[in-house]
């Protein structure tokens, strides 16, 4: 049962991949180019599922969707990471007043969502991905601390690490080579629960009309225009819907799948 | 106890001054964004200049960081230097259906997940509790707002049974007040409840491998009698930690789902307002909501000890 929601979510992070890198070289038509005619055409041959208000291509428009969706995911993770890695790190390896300082500032940003974050930054200055992903990467800052620094804890008590000072390793050689690959594991699994986070939350900036400008096709914003059009074609609305969908699940259940394989090791350095 | 409650109520305190630096800094992090928006980004350096001694702008940081703190504190929350509204005026408006929404979504969402994440604890070797994870494993990757969409879609636009946008206050028509209500409520109801469930189940499993739930079930009660009995009180405590954080993650979701219903409450001002860049109004709006999430987390690190006597003792 565990294998099978690690398998579930790994199609699924892969089908997202996959159509992500094919809209590079392919799509089936034009995916921003407005045309007069074809406008709101139900789902059918050539358009499979039929084109939008603008007459653009609701399938073409998926397909680069997937693009910036992994765009967004890859960027607010990896900033949220490579800050709050060896934040983590640090606060876990030196206790005392510099764990409570780095601990007290990450509580304090983890009182933002990550979607009021973004607000306030589309306010002071500007909205676009960038000031999307920004926020969104600040905002997963915390989650990333916590875990590295509980799993920092836990490897830092360990038999080796006391080996390793014995032997006279610097502190700066411990984290790198003892503490960081024992912690590797846990930043993954919280990686792929932070990129099916960073996708809802980019989802609702470009619905809201936040995030991405509204030519380029993202996920959120095709939801956004095809509410504007539910009266005449209301099923519009299910694609982009289920393709945020089904992307938030295969990274969760990627992330779940990773926890339950991990957890005997987890167990093990306890 | 009471060292504990003032060391608690310390770091909330604590946090708010951090948030509240963190939101000034931001919304001032440009200087002269304020005048830029209002005479638009081909404005001479002199008449920026000459505005922001109008409004003040051309103190020192840290001076006008406390002007405001001190505005929010006795209730003056500035005014709009675009539309020239007091901004406690825009939000004490507004409150009321961000309130009711985030109240009623959150009971909604208990309502359902706590049967649910009982049974999918009482039969989770079986079928109906194998059904009931992978739904709420579907639910919590649905984004709050194409969910909201899908109801509008089926109810209001297909149905045709409730209205898909508007409000009506409670007391003007109550009848309509609810209709207009049941849709967007709903939405936060379903969506919070998927990952509530998730949590229902693993606290209610916990307990079904304690010894008193196996004394309960060996003198003869049954296994629901057992759990409501015994289980609800042990199960709370990690329940309480979950539904804390729900309420901040529902108040996001109202913003969204004010959007998608059209209900002029916080998330819709705060969005008009960022989307015109009025950060004098934003810098608050922000504000108010991060002190609501940080007071709930405030009041659910409190009710550990009401829920639970064995923390009542102890001390750190």
């Amino acid at each position: 049962m565990k294998r099978l929601q690690l398998h579930i979510g790994l199609v699924l992070v892969l089908l997202v991949i996959l159509a992500g890198l094919l809209s590079l070289f392919w799509t089936p038509f034009d995916p921003i180019q407005v045309t007069s005619y074809n406008k709101l055409l139900a789902p059918g041959w050539p358009n499979l599922l039929g084109t939008d208000g603008m007459g653009i291509d609701i399938a073409s428009r998926l397909l680069v969707g997937a693009r910036y969706c992994l765009i967004v995911g890859v960027i607010s993770v990896g900033l949220a990471a490579l800050v709050g890695v060896p934040l983590g790190m640090l606060a876990g390896l030196r206790s005392g007043w510099v764990d409570e300082l780095v601990m007290r500032i990450s509580d304090v940003v983890y009182a933002f969502p990550a979607l009021l974050l973004a607000m306030l930054f589309a306010a002071a200055f500007g909205a676009s991905t960038m000031t999307a992903m920004t926020a969104i990467g600040i905002a997963t800052v915390p989650a990333f601390a916590r875990v590295a620094r509980a799993g920092t804890v836990q490897v830092a008590a360990s038999d080796f690490v006391l080996a390793a000072r014995a032997a006279g390793t610097s502190k700066w050689g411990i984290a790198v080579r003892h503490v960081f690959p024992n912690i590797a594991p846990l930043v993954g699994v919280q990686a792929s629960v932070g990129f099916a986070m960073a996708i809802l939350a980019e989802a609702a900036l470009s619905y809201l009309g936040l995030g991405t400008p509204r030519v380029t096709p993202t996920w959120g914003g095709m939801l956004r225009d095809a509410q504007d059009v539910w009266f005449i074609q209301p099923i519009q609305a299910l694609w982009p819907g289920m393709a945020i969908a089904l992307a938030v699940m295969g990274f969760n259940l990627l992330g779940d799948g990773l926890r339950d394989i991990l957890d005997p090791r987890l167990r093990e350095l306890k | 106890m009471i060292v504990q409650i003032g060391k608690k109520v310390g770091v909330f305190a604590l946090s708010l001054l951090g948030a509240s630096i963190l939101i000034f800094l931001i919304t001032n992090a440009l200087p002269g964004s304020v005048a830029y928006v209002i005479l638009g980004t081909d404005a001479t350096p002199e008449a920026v200049a000459v505005l922001e001694a109008q409004l003040g702008l051309d103190r020192p940081l840290p001076i006008q960081y406390l002007e405001w703190i001190w505005g929010v504190l006795s209730g003056h929350l500035g005014v709009s230097p675009l539309s020239g509204d007091h901004v406690a005026d825009l939000l004490s408006e507004r409150v009321g259906i961000t309130a009711w929404l985030v109240v009623l979504g959150i009971l909604g969402s208990i309502l359902i997940a706590l049967p649910l994440g009982m049974i999918a604890a009482l039969r989770r070797t079986k079928w109906s509790g194998f059904v009931i994870s992978s739904l709420a494993q579907v639910g919590m990757s649905i984004p709050v707002f194409w969910g909201g969409i899908i109801l509008a879609l089926v109810f209001a636009v297909l149905l045709r049974w409730l209205p898909a946008n508007g409000y009506v206050p409670l007391l003007e028509d109550p009848l309509a007040w609810l209709r207009h209500m049941i849709l967007p409520v709903t939405t936060l109801a379903l969506v919070q409840s998927a990952v509530l469930i998730r949590y229902v189940r693993s606290a209610f499993i916990e307990v079904l491998n304690e010894d008193y739930y196996r004394t309960a079930r060996a003198i003869g009660w049954t296994p629901l009698r057992a759990l409501f009995r015994h289980g609800v009180r042990n199960a709370a405590i990690a329940l309480v930690t979950v539904i804390g954080l729900q309420l901040s993650s529902s108040l996001v979701g109202a913003i969204v789902v004010e959007k998608v219903f059209n209900l002029h409450g916080l998330g819709r001002l705060l969005l008009d307002k960022v989307s015109e860049r009025d950060l004098v109004v934003v810098q608050s709006t922000v504000m108010l909501l991060v002190l609501a999430v940080l007071l709930i987390n405030l009041l659910v690190d409190l009710s550990y000890a009401v829920i639970d006597p064995r923390q009542r003792g102890k001390r750190k």
